[in-house]
């Protein structure tokens, strides 16, 4: 009950932002995994976004839509090999009205 | 796409890259600016605080037509429990000058209106174009980019790279290595909209006059972190970041601690009511001076957040930023109107006049406070937070206990919380780092 409530909000507050999705060309990947590691775990919780989700093999999978390109994963698991990181081409991605 | 060589690319056009940008252009170097987003500031995120000073070194008269929200009169500083604040306040109609000291902005708002006075200084600005690469020759210097448009290679004397925190260019050429989990913090911001009028009533203001808070305490769940809610004209920027090994350690998630946030007693009637029109998430360099990466090369220069040049202790990223880009302009105009190649020799000038500047002796001054509160960050995070809270309300409440009872209350509560040696080390530790 608590996780579904804060999945809503999460998703209320990607709701109000602007975005250019790259369809079918995803900036960040996870790579195949059998078991996550501790950092790659915790991106399903410190992600601002909630790209990051377990599934129910006990792997971490990545939506990429609602990223906010802040870096964060990159910065916990890029070094390790388990996720491929690129800005999206130009012009697509998060477009900030405020910043 | 272009052929031309240019005097100079700069990667990226926030706060570091525009004030290159307009400075070498506007000293009649021919300037190329890449930006990635699909206009300049669409990437870019900050509470966010302007400093005159710095930005009057680069347009004097800014002011004119710059979009500002309101100036600065009143900044309070909290320490926050679960239920309450301790404040230091400090508002002075000194403030209300001819030409105020700092500003709210909107960073897409206001890059916007940068960018536009970098294309009048005389650069090419091109958006939605995302920088690849970096290009280099046998010799292992910078000659140029490659980007994802169609025939991307552009060619330039020199390479400044602005390309924010990530440095996503730099760090994957080996120029510096990849910022660390306890060296960045990751902040989450919201947009409320509320009218200006509301806006005025609840913070005490009138006119174009704005009031920020910075907060420190149980916000954070002993976390290195901070709150801030920041007075825009019909908006307040509220928000909250803590390092990235701190969320990775504790399984913490940001927006969690902005909700929590949002609802603490303290913050929540100054934006009740509000309309929240965006989310945003972001990195801030925290380092400090000793996360300060190799800042030069053969072609090129580092800037900006990319340089890591943030004063986390007070709070002040894109004064750094903008400085820093105007600087390295400098230094490669000089190199330029020498004739001189752009060698890793001749763009030491850059690091040599920044080091002269407030840039790198504010950071210096700091650089053992990211260890000291990184390190033992439920202390200055959660512990003494409490305990001053605990002291203060002992101090306000009256109950009939006589006063020296409750004196005896509070320092005992700090002995027991933290021993007399620990207190005397934490005041000695705080001391010496903060010299």
């Amino acid at each position: 009950m608590t996780i579904a409530v804060t999945k809503s909000r999460v998703e209320d507050k990607l709701y109000q932002n602007r975005y250019l999705v790259d369809s079918g060309r995803p900036h960040i990947k996870v790579r195949p995994h059998e078991r996550p590691s501790a950092n790659l775990l915790a991106l399903t919780h410190v992600c601002p976004a909630k790209c990051y989700e377990l599934n129910d093999k006990g792997q971490v999978e990545i939506t990429a839509d609602g990223c906010m390109e802040c870096g964060t994963c990159r910065i916990l698991c890029e070094t390790s090999g388990e996720i491929e990181w690129n800005y999206p081409r130009g012009g697509f991605g998060v477009l900030f009205k405020f910043g | 796409m272009i052929e031309e060589n240019f005097d100079a690319i700069v990667v990226g056009a926030g706060m570091s890259g525009n004030a290159a940008a307009y400075t070498m252009a506007s000293h009649g170097l021919k300037v190329l600016q890449l930006e990635r987003g699909e206009y300049p500031g669409s990437k870019n995120v900050q509470g966010a605080i302007m400093y005159a000073n710095m930005l009057e070194k680069i347009i004097p008269d800014f002011r004119d037509d710059a979009p500002l929200e309101r100036h600065l009169v009143e900044q309070r500083l909290w320490v926050m429990d679960d239920t309450s604040h301790t404040g230091i306040h400090y508002r002075s109609d000194d403030f209300n000058e001819a030409k105020p000291n700092r500003y709210t902005i909107i960073r897409a708002q206001f890059d916007k209106w940068f960018s536009r006075k970098v294309r009048e200084a005389g650069a090419t600005v091109l958006c939605e174009t995302t920088v690849t690469e970096l290009i280099r020759d046998a010799k292992d210097r910078v000659i140029g980019v490659r980007t994802d448009r169609a025939g991307g290679a552009i060619y330039a004397d020199v390479v400044v790279l602005a390309e924010g925190v990530c440095g996503l260019l730099g760090t994957r050429a080996g120029l510096r290595q990849m910022p660390k989990p306890q060296t960045v913090a990751l902040a989450v911001k919201e947009m409320h909209f509320l009218p200006e009028e509301v806006i005025e009533q609840r913070f005490g203001l009138k006119g174009d006059e704005g009031c920020v808070i910075e907060a420190v305490g149980t916000t954070s769940r002993s976390m290195a972190g901070l709150g801030f809610l920041y007075t825009n004209k019909e908006s307040i920027s509220l928000g909250i970041g803590c390092l990235v090994s701190d969320f990775a350690a504790m399984v913490e998630s940001p927006y969690v601690l902005l909700d929590a946030l949002k609802s603490h007693p303290s913050i929540r009637p100054l934006i009740a009511g509000s309309e929240v029109k965006e989310y945003s998430a972001h990195l801030i360099p925290e380092g400090g001076y000793k996360a300060i990466p190799q800042l030069f090369g053969d072609g090129w220069v580092v800037v900006g957040d990319a340089a890591q040049l943030n004063n986390a202790i007070h709070r002040e990223g894109s004064n750094l930023a903008m400085t820093s880009g105007r600087i390295a302009a400098e230094a490669i105009i000089e190199v330029n109107s020498r004739n001189a190649p752009m060698t890793k020799r001749n763009l030491a000038l850059y690091k040599a006049m920044l080091d002269k500047s407030f840039v790198v002796k504010d950071l210096k001054k700091y650089k053992d406070m990211p260890a000291l509160l990184h390190t033992n960050s439920c202390n200055y995070f959660t512990t003494y937070p409490r305990l001053m809270s605990q002291a203060a309300q002992n101090f306000m409440r009256v109950d009939g206990t006589p006063k020296i009872e409750k004196e005896k209350a509070t320092t005992a509560a700090f002995i027991k919380a933290r021993s007399r040696w620990g207190l005397l080390s934490d005041a000695v530790r705080l001391a010496l780092a903060w010299r």
